[in-house]
């Protein structure tokens, strides 16, 4: 049986862990409002650029765009959104399956994809794979602002139109809800579906041409798009992590509990004893 | 006068919103101006600042790789990055432009001069609309 000391460090080391947790939690927690308020900002230009770009896509059908037709596929990239920190539990590891998962199925040699990585738990696990990353960008902060991806984002669509890959899916943690967050794969380019999501028409007159405007609007679009699964992610990173960080501050809870009880119990025993030892030793002395 | 709404948008949130006279601004293809019930149109916008009139004064922002879309009503500009000339920090600017021309200068190989010109003119243009302010 441990001794009373041993317990006593136990408990305090413990004590010391769930603190450092707990206020892990409470910083996702804020860090999780603030990007959920990011996120709400960003839909209203979000919406407007969907309805502009479905109402030209389908407005003036003859206007035809690299991003809007689908070549034959030689190369895929596969952009894969993960935090640069751990302690998030499944967050990483759930994303990274589901990519591997569909590489994995739809790929028989290392040539036919490429790999965008964000964040650095997802570059380090492609890269000890041995597996070809075009591009990554690690040390995104908190509540990244527009500024801050607009190098990958603008990378990922200018090799589009370069050629160097001919689709481009990307994988991210959807946020539902503070406890729920699914993997979501999402094909970006090329632009196939956009006319799918029309709401209300209008038709436009196009200054100069529909072409014109579709070489400006559809490159921003595929931005935006990959801008709002960042900030999607990074809601659910702070999510995930807060739920983490709340089970492992119950579980340090429950430890300690059960720590203090064996640590009273042998107290007790250790009292027991010593009183024993006195009775007995009195004992011995009246004879 | 009827006023138009203007809504000035980018990913990062709304920047301005009200009900002005009319709107100017530069688009690629010649200079712009719009009055409420103007047809729907759309036009890509270049690095430049928006005018936006009202009621004898004259609001004016900064915008970068834009697009206007047009409603008889209603005016919308989807910009990756948009500041009102009162938000300008002019420091700021300044130092974005001294960093772009010195890249610019120094005329070394691993140097990207699209980008760096396009962050050339971003800054003249915030540097610009900050000194037409009133």
């Amino acid at each position: 049986m441990a001794s009373l000391r041993d317990i006593k460090n136990r408990i305090t080391s413990t004590k010391k862990t769930s603190q450092i947790t707990k206020a892990m939690e409470m910083v996702s927690a804020s860090k999780l409002s603030r990007a959920e308020d990011n996120a709400k900002s960003f839909n209203p230009y979000m919406n407007k650029i969907q309805e502009v770009v479905a109402s030209i896509a389908t407005g003036a059908k003859d206007a035809s765009h690299p991003m809007l037709s689908t070549r034959p596929v030689k190369k895929t990239a596969y952009l894969v959104i993960t935090s640069d920190r751990g302690l998030a539990g499944a967050y990483n590891s759930n994303v990274i399956r589901s990519a591997m998962n569909a590489i994995n199925s739809r790929h028989s040699s290392k040539d036919e994809y490429v790999i965008l990585a964000v964040g650095r738990v997802g570059r380090d696990f492609f890269a000890k794979r041995g597996m070809n990353i075009i591009d990554s960008i690690i040390g995104l902060p908190d509540q990244p602002s527009f500024a801050d991806i607009k190098e990958i984002t603008g990378k990922a669509v200018g090799m589009y139109a370069d050629e160097a890959f001919d689709e481009l899916y990307m994988y991210y943690n959807h946020f539902v809800s503070a406890i729920s967050q699914e993997v979501t794969e999402k094909k970006v380019l090329p632009l196939t579906d956009v006319a799918a999501e029309t709401g209300g028409m209008t038709s436009y007159e196009f200054e100069p041409s529909p072409e014109a405007i579709l070489e400006v609007l559809l490159p921003q679009y595929a931005e935006s798009l990959i801008y709002g699964a960042l900030l999607d992610g990074k809601a659910s990173e702070h999510a995930a992590r807060m739920t983490a960080m709340k089970s492992a501050t119950d579980n340090a809870k429950e430890l300690i509990d059960s720590l203090s009880l064996s640590y009273n119990r042998a107290r007790q025993a250790a009292i027991t004893q010593e009183i024993t030892e006195i009775v007995g030793g009195a004992a011995a002395l009246e004879d | 006068m009827k006023t138009v709404n203007v809504n000035i948008v980018t990913p990062d949130g709304p920047v301005y919103e009200s009900a002005v006279e009319m709107v100017s601004t530069k688009a690629q293809s010649g200079e712009l101006g719009i009055l409420a019930g103007h047809i729907p149109m759309v036009a890509p916008l270049e690095i430049g600042a928006v005018r936006l009139k009202k009621e004898g004064r004259t609001d004016l922002v900064a915008v970068t790789g834009g697009f206007l879309e047009v409603r008889p009503e209603q005016v919308t500009i989807l910009a990756q990055a948009a500041e009102p000339a009162t938000e300008i920090d002019i420091d700021r600017a300044k130092e974005a432009r001294q960093r772009a021309e010195s890249l610019l200068q120094a005329k070394q190989d691993n140097v990207d001069f699209k980008r760096a010109e396009l962050a050339l003119r971003r800054a003249m243009n915030r540097i610009d609309v900050y000194e037409n302010r009133m």
